[in-house]
C-alpha cells in the first residue's frame, strides 16, 4: 500500500481509475449542486416580463473546476501530502537541522540584487514607456507596502502592541510632506526627515493615552485614532482641503535635479529621450532605499537592548518591570519608531502621486497592513516582504487579467474580488501555518559560535 | 548571621479595588539570611512580595530598602535598586531564548558581566546550558524555574525575592532548586526572601520565617522554631497540602 501512494510520479493505474472515478462523481454533484443557481438565470425584459435563460457555458466552467480539481487532489495533492507526512515521521527529530543550502544562505543577498537588476532588465525587454507598468505598479507598490508593514512591524511584531490605526501615521508624513511643500517649496530631501519627525512625535502622543492599554483594548484606541486623524484631515478644510485633497504636490529632485522638461531636467541633462519613466525608475530606488534603511534600522534594534525589550515586552510585561525595564519608555520607542517609518513611507507617496486626500489613509489600509505583517509571520522581515509581495502583487495581478472577461463577461472586474481573495488567502495561510510564512522567530543573542535551533526545537505548539 | 537590615516592611497595608489584601505587616529581613514567609492560598504572601516590587503600591505603611525609601517607587526603579524578582509563575519570556532570558536580567549593568554571570548561572544550573538555544516555552516547568531564578540572579541582587519556587515542580526538581538557593546564599551571601507553600522545605532552608494568615502575619521565629510549633505543624506541616 504504502508504495502505491509514495510514488506520487508513476501513480498506479488503481489510483488512476480511482481519481477519475471520484472526479466524475465531483462534476456530477457540483452540476447537481449548480443547476439552478449558476444553469439558469431569470431577468426581466423590455416589457418588464420575467424571461429564463440557460447559462451552460458558465456551468460547465464550475463543473470543469470541480471534476479537474478533486482529480488533481485525489491523483497528486493526497499522495504528495501523505508522502510528507511519511518522511516527516521518519527522519529523527534532530537531523531536521541540515545545513542550509547556497541559496537559503545568501537569500537576502541575492534578493537586494534581483530587486536593483528589477528596473534595467524590465526596461531592455520593455523599453522605457512598457515599463511603468512594471516599475510603478509592482514594484514601487509593492515596496510603499513592505516598508509600511516593516514600520507597523516594530510596533505589533516586536513590542506586540496591536495598532489597528498605523495608517495614521502614513497620512501624518504624507501630508507633512504636501502641505509643508506645497506652501513653502521645501524640498524632498529636507521634509522627508521631517515627516518622519512628525509622525514619530504623532506616535508618542497616541502612545500617551494608551500606555495602560494591552490587546482588546488597545486595538480599539488606536482604531478610533486612526480615525480621528482621517476625519481631521477632511473637516480641517482651510489647511488640507477637505475631501479634494492637496494636489500638484512638488516631485523629489535627484541631488536638486528635477525629473521635467525644463532645461535643468534629467532627461535634457543627460540627453535622453523625453520618458516619465526616470522619475518611476528613481522613486523605485528611492523606496528600495527607504525600505533597506527600515529593515537594517529594525535587524540592529533588535540586538540592543531597546530591541530586546520590545520583544520582552511583547512577552510578559510584568516581568519586564521586574527586571528594571521602564515599559512607559520601551513603549514609547515603539510607537514613535514604528510610526517614523510610516511617515517616511507617507511623505514617499505624496511625492510619487503628487497628490494625497484623505481617501488614501481609510481603515482598510491599516487592516491590510496588519494582515501582511500577520500573515508573514510576526517579527519577520522576509515573511512579512514575501505577505506584502503576495498581497499587493496579487492585487495588481488581478488587474491584469483581463482574460476573465471572456470568460464570465464584459461586467467581470477582477478588481472587485479582491477582498474575497484576500480574505480567502488569509484564511488558507492561517490555517496551513498559524504564524505566518516565517513562524519562527530568529534569535538575536548567541554564546561564542552561532548554532542553528532546530525546527523541532523552536515550534511551540500553536499560535 | 544578624547582619544589618536590608529590608524593613513596616505597617504595610495593599488594596486591590477596595478589598484589603494585607493588614499591616511587618516584616524585616537582614543582609545575609534566608527567610521565608509561609501560609495558605490567599494569605496574602504573593501581595506582599508584589507590594515591595511595587506593583501594586501600598497604600500605607513604608518600606525601606537598604536604607532607602521605596514605598513610592514605581516597580523599575525598585528593580535597579537591585531587588531581583523570580515572580509568581516565573513569567520567563516563552519565544524568547534561554540565553536572551538571561541576557534581559543583565541589562542593568549593561552587559558588562555578562559572560561571567552565564558561565556562573550554567555551573549552578548545567541543564540551562544544554538548553542554551531553546526557547523558554519549550522549557519543562523546573527549568523554567531554573531559568526565572537564573534570570534574577544576572541582576546581581542584593536580594532576591522567590516567589512559590516549588510550585508545580517533581520533589526531585523542588530539592536540586532549594539546594541552589542554600549554595547562593552560603556561598555568595546573597540574601533571600522567599515566598512558599511548601512550608516544610521552606522552614528547614530558612533562618527565619514567617507565618501569614489573611493578610497579616501572625507568627514569627526561627524556622527550627517554627518547624517545631504545635500550631504551625497542625496548621501547615501535617493533613492535607505539603
Amino acid at each position: 500500500m504504502a508504495n502505491a501512494i509514495s510514488e506520487p510520479g508513476k501513480a498506479p493505474a488503481s489510483l488512476l481509475g480511482q481519481a477519475i472515478k471520484e472526479a466524475v462523481f465531483t462534476g456530477l454533484l457540483t452540476f447537481g449542486l449548480f443547476l439552478l443557481y449558476i444553469g439558469f438565470k431569470t431577468d426581466q425584459d423590455i416589457s418588464n416580463a420575467l424571461i429564463i435563460y440557460g447559462r451552460p457555458g458558465l456551468l460547465a466552467i464550475f463543473v470543469g473546476i470541480a471534476a479537474v480539481g478533486r482529480f488533481l487532489m485525489v491523483l497528486f495533492v493526497h499522495p504528495w501530502a501523505k508522502a510528507r507526512k511519511d518522511a516527516r515521521a521518519e527522519v529523527p527529530v534532530h537531523d531536521i537541522e541540515k545545513s542550509p543550502s547556497l541559496f537559503h544562505k545568501h537569500f537576502l543577498k541575492i534578493a537586494l540584487v534581483a530587486l536593483l537588476l528589477y528596473p534595467p532588465v524590465i526596461v531592455s525587454i520593455y523599453g522605457f514607456q512598457g515599463s511603468l507598468k512594471f516599475v510603478d505598479n509592482f514594484g514601487i507598490q509593492i515596496l510603499i507596502y513592505v516598508m509600511l508593514a516593516w514600520g507597523l512591524n516594530i510596533v505589533v511584531g516586536l513590542a506586540g502592541l496591536l495598532d489597528l490605526g498605523y495608517v495614521a501615521f502614513y497620512a501624518v508624513g504624507a501630508y507633512s510632506y504636501a502641505l509643508l511643500s506645497s506652501h513653502f517649496g521645501l524640498s524632498f530631501w529636507l521634509l522627508l526627515p521631517i515627516s518622519g519627525i512628525l509622525a514619530a512625535f504623532w506616535g508618542m502622543i497616541l502612545g500617551f493615552p494608551v500606555l495602560r492599554l494591552r490587546g482588546d483594548y488597545l486595538a480599539i484606541v488606536t482604531l478610533a485614532f486612526g480615525e480621528i486623524i482621517r476625519l481631521v484631515l477632511i473637516n480641517w478644510t482651510d489647511v488640507t482641503q477637505g475631501t479634494f485633497g492637496v494636489s500638484s504636490i512638488p516631485k523629489a529632485t535627484l541631488f536638486g535635479i528635477p525629473f521635467d522638461a525644463s532645461p535643468g531636467g534629467f532627461a535634457k541633462m543627460f540627453g535622453l529621450p523625453m520618458s516619465s519613466a526616470y522619475y518611476k525608475i528613481f522613486l523605485f530606488y528611492l523606496i528600495l532605499a527607504l525600505c533597506m534603511v527600515t529593515a537594517y534600522v529594525t535587524i540592529r534594534l533588535r540586538r540592543m537592548p531597546i530591541g530586546r525589550a520590545w520583544e520582552a515586552l511583547r512577552e510578559d510585561e510584568i516581568a519586564c518591570r521586574s527586571l528594571g525595564i521602564n515599559t512607559v519608555t520601551t513603549k514609547l520607542t515603539a510607537f514613535s519608531i514604528g510610526a517614523m517609518f510610516g511617515g517616511f513611507a507617507g511623505s514617499f507617496f505624496a511625492a510619487r502621486q503628487g497628490f494625497v486626500s484623505p481617501e488614501s489613509f481609510v481603515f482598510m489600509e491599516s487592516a491590510v497592513i496588519l494582515a501582511i505583517v500577520v500573515l508573514g509571520g510576526m517579527g519577520s522581515l522576509t515573511g512579512i516582504a514575501v505577505a506584502a509581495i503576495v498581497m499587493t502583487g496579487g492585487t495588481e495581478l488581478l488587474r491584469e487579467m483581463e482574460f476573465l472577461k471572456h470568460i464570465f463577461g464584459p461586467d467581470f472586474t477582477p478588481e472587485l474580488y479582491r477582498m474575497l481573495i484576500f480574505g480567502l488567502a488569509m484564511v488558507i495561510v492561517m490555517i496551513l501555518k498559524p504564524r505566518g510564512f516565517v513562524g519562527s522567530r530568529e534569535p538575536s543573542a548567541f554564546l561564542k559560535e552561532k548554532k542553528a535551533v532546530s525546527g523541532s526545537f523552536t515550534k511551540e505548539g500553536h499560535g | 548571621m544578624s547582619g544589618e537590615t536590608l529590608l524593613k516592611v513596616q505597617g504595610v497595608e495593599t488594596y486591590y479595588g477596595n478589598i484589603r489584601a494585607l493588614g499591616g505587616v511587618d516584616v524585616e529581613v537582614k543582609k545575609g539570611e534566608i527567610v521565608s514567609l509561609i501560609g495558605a492560598n490567599g494569605a496574602g504572601k504573593s501581595t506582599l512580595m508584589m507590594t515591595i516590587c511595587g506593583a501594586p503600591q501600598a497604600r500605607s505603611g513604608s518600606i525601606i530598602f537598604d536604607g532607602t525609601d521605596i514605598t513610592r517607587m514605581p516597580t523599575h526603579l525598585i528593580a535597579r535598586m537591585r531587588i531581583a524578582q523570580s515572580p509568581e509563575g516565573r513569567r520567563i519570556f516563552g519565544r524568547m531564548t534561554v540565553l536572551e532570558n538571561l541576557q534581559m536580567g543583565a541589562g542593568l549593568d549593561n552587559m558588562k558581566y555578562f559572560h561571567e554571570d552565564v558561565e556562573r548561572i550554567f555551573t549552578m544550573f548545567p541543564r540551562l546550558k544544554e538548553r542554551i538555544n531553546q526557547r523558554g516555552g519549550t522549557l519543562s516547568g523546573g527549568e523554567q524555574q531554573m531559568l526565572s531564578i537564573g534570570r534574577a540572579l544576572m541582576a546581581r541582587p542584593k536580594l532576591l525575592l522567590l516567589d512559590e519556587p516549588s510550585l508545580g515542580l517533581a520533589p526531585l526538581i523542588v530539592k536540586g532548586i532549594f539546594e541552589a538557593i542554600k549554595k547562593l546564599n552560603q556561598e555568595e551571601g546573597l540574601t533571600v526572601f522567599l515566598v512558599e507553600q511548601n512550608a516544610f522545605a521552606a522552614l528547614k532552608l530558612s533562618d527565619r520565617a514567617y507565618v501569614m494568615v489573611n493578610g497579616k502575619v501572625t507568627m514569627s521565629g526561627s524556622g527550627r522554631e517554627l518547624l517545631a510549633n504545635p500550631e504551625v505543624r497542625a496548621a501547615y506541616l501535617e493533613g492535607g497540602h505539603h
